[in-house]
């Protein structure tokens, strides 16, 4: 049985990485979707990929920091199929590396509001939407920055841990309806985002590695599994949660 | 005295568990720098330590704004010459609603004060600590910093990125000496809590049944919060680095 058979999901980031492998998981388990990304060319090859297994899917072209864009974003999902199960909350940017007294507040300001204020934008309307259903699941990206500190990335780790405080709390607010809100996260995963970082530092590979239990870097795709779970009626009495796919870090 | 010859800067210092941290750090021998959105209030409790004989001045900030977060820090040094102990302690608890009708004015509030206000000081007070061989730096998240918040969706958000705040700065100063921790209030008797109470619909919610609910069942007092965080502050503390202690009587237990 497909996990997410004939279910509306909306994937933001959903042009590369983490996002991309999600939406790609959710059509192979049975998913009507909504790609959203700034790169309106990413956007566009991930439903090109879904649409080849006959996957019915848009592509929103969506700056979620710009005002009314999470709304709107929300609406053209619904115009089109009528409907919204699932939303993975997973746009997001990992910003400078500095340490906290050399970290500048265009940093701060850019990377809290995609990372935190713009996952909160998104929520507050797919549960908007949700609510006329009375029924939904969220799952947001926060990290292993969520769970612990970030050397380096201040305002990432404390964007990450406040996606936990938004999870929780929208969990405990619309768990009656019930609207699930989770959260996942990821360790440092094979992504365009953490490979550009890389590029910058080789040597942080064999550190990243070394992190991680598993002596690896996890794979988008292994991200996307967790999430469609969430999403999925099968986690029917699970909210609330921050699930970290982290091949052990979390564990030491 | 646990603090002599110590220089600590304490925001939100007019009111609630800030105040009582003002009085207790300065009993403790410390200078203390008295900021608070409150002149007046700042001016007041500034005033209460002098009369007592210790050393302490008042002063308005708003610390979302990046100017007045530097001026508060270079004002301290320029005053007492250094500057040992930083405690993040100013916040708000914003408007009361549901994620979906919360207001993004208040969003933005909410984190500006909470979050991006723990930040700036950071940002300004620990060159001048690494100036200093060291400092204790303390930031006041919450139990909503643990868990969910109904009708908090900004103030839980803001609270748990301080808990990000504090691991994140702990880890790239302590090798500088520079203690960063976090304290997670559950309810205690202070301004704040009162408003949260007369928010509620229900009259039969006070600062005393918010307390009832925890597993001590009362609430806290300031100076129970003053304690701990003159701990943290004092060498007494010198290995205490990163930590997230909850104060709220075992709510987080529960």
């Amino acid at each position: 049985m497909a996990l997410l058979k004939d279910k509306v999901a909306l994937v933001t980031g959903g042009g590369s990485g983490i996002g991309r492998a999600t939406a790609l998981i959710f059509a192979r388990e049975g998913a009507k979707l909504v790609v959203a990304d700034l790169n309106r060319k990413g956007a566009e090859e991930t439903v090109a990929m879904v649409a080849k297994a006959g996957t019915e899917a848009i592509t929103v072209e969506c700056d979620v920091l710009k005002p009314g864009a999470a709304e709107e974003l929300v609406r053209r999902a619904v115009n089109h199929f009528g409907r919204l199960d699932c939303a993975f909350n997973n746009a997001g940017v990992a910003g400078e590396l500095a340490r906290t007294a050399e970290s500048t507040e265009e940093n701060w300001d850019f990377v809290v509001g995609v990372d935190l204020k713009s996952v909160w934008l998104c929520m507050k309307h797919e549960i908007a939407q949700m609510l006329k259903q009375k029924s939904g699941a969220i799952v947001n990206t926060a990290s292993i920055a969520g769970l612990g500190a970030n050397p380096l990335g201040i305002a990432y780790s404390a964007a990450k841990h406040g996606v936990l405080g938004l999870t929780r709390t929208a969990a405990v607010e619309y768990a009656k309806i019930p609207i699930r809100v989770n959260a996942v996260c990821p360790g440092v995963t094979q992504t365009p985002m953490v490979e550009a970082g890389i590029a910058r530092r080789p040597s942080m590979r064999a550190v990243f590695n070394k992190l991680h239990p598993m002596g690896r870097l996890g794979r988008a795709e292994e991200i996307g599994e967790a999430v469609a779970w969430l999403c999925s009626d099968a986690a029917s009495f699970v909210t609330g949660v921050a699930l970290p796919v982290d091949g052990g870090f979390t564990a030491i | 005295m646990r603090l002599a010859d110590k220089v600590a800067l304490i925001t939100g210092a007019g009111s609630g568990m800030g105040k009582a941290a003002a009085l207790l750090f300065a009993a403790e021998g410390a200078a203390v720098a008295v900021i608070d959105i409150d002149e007046a209030a700042a001016l007041e409790v500034a005033r209460e330590i002098t009369n007592r004989g210790g050393k302490a001045f008042g002063m308005r900030a708003d610390v979302s704004n990046p100017a007045d977060a530097e001026r508060m820090v270079e004002e301290t040094v320029k005053r007492f010459g250094k500057l040992n102990v930083l405690y993040n302690n100013a916040g708000i608890e914003g408007e009361a609603n549901l994620t979906a009708r919360f207001s993004v004015e208040g969003f933005d509030r909410v984190i500006g004060i909470n979050l991006r206000g723990v930040w700036l000081g950071m940002k300004y007070a620990i060159p001048h600590m690494i100036k200093a061989g060291g400092g204790s730096i303390i930031n006041t998240s919450s139990t909503a910093g643990l868990s969910g918040v109904k009708g908090g969706c900004a103030y839980a958000a803001a609270k748990h990125g301080v808990i990000g705040l504090t691991k994140t700065a702990a880890l790239e100063y302590g090798r500088r000496n520079i203690r960063v921790n976090a304290i997670c209030p559950g309810p205690i008797a202070t301004p704040l809590l009162e408003r949260i109470a007369a928010y509620q619909k229900s009259r039969e919610v006070t600062v005393e049944s918010m307390g009832a609910n925890t597993p001590m069942g009362r609430p806290g007092a300031p100076e129970e919060i003053a304690k701990v965080a003159l701990f943290l502050a004092s060498d007494e503390a010198s290995y205490a680095n990163g930590g997230i202690f909850a104060i709220d009587g075992g709510q987080t237990a529960s």
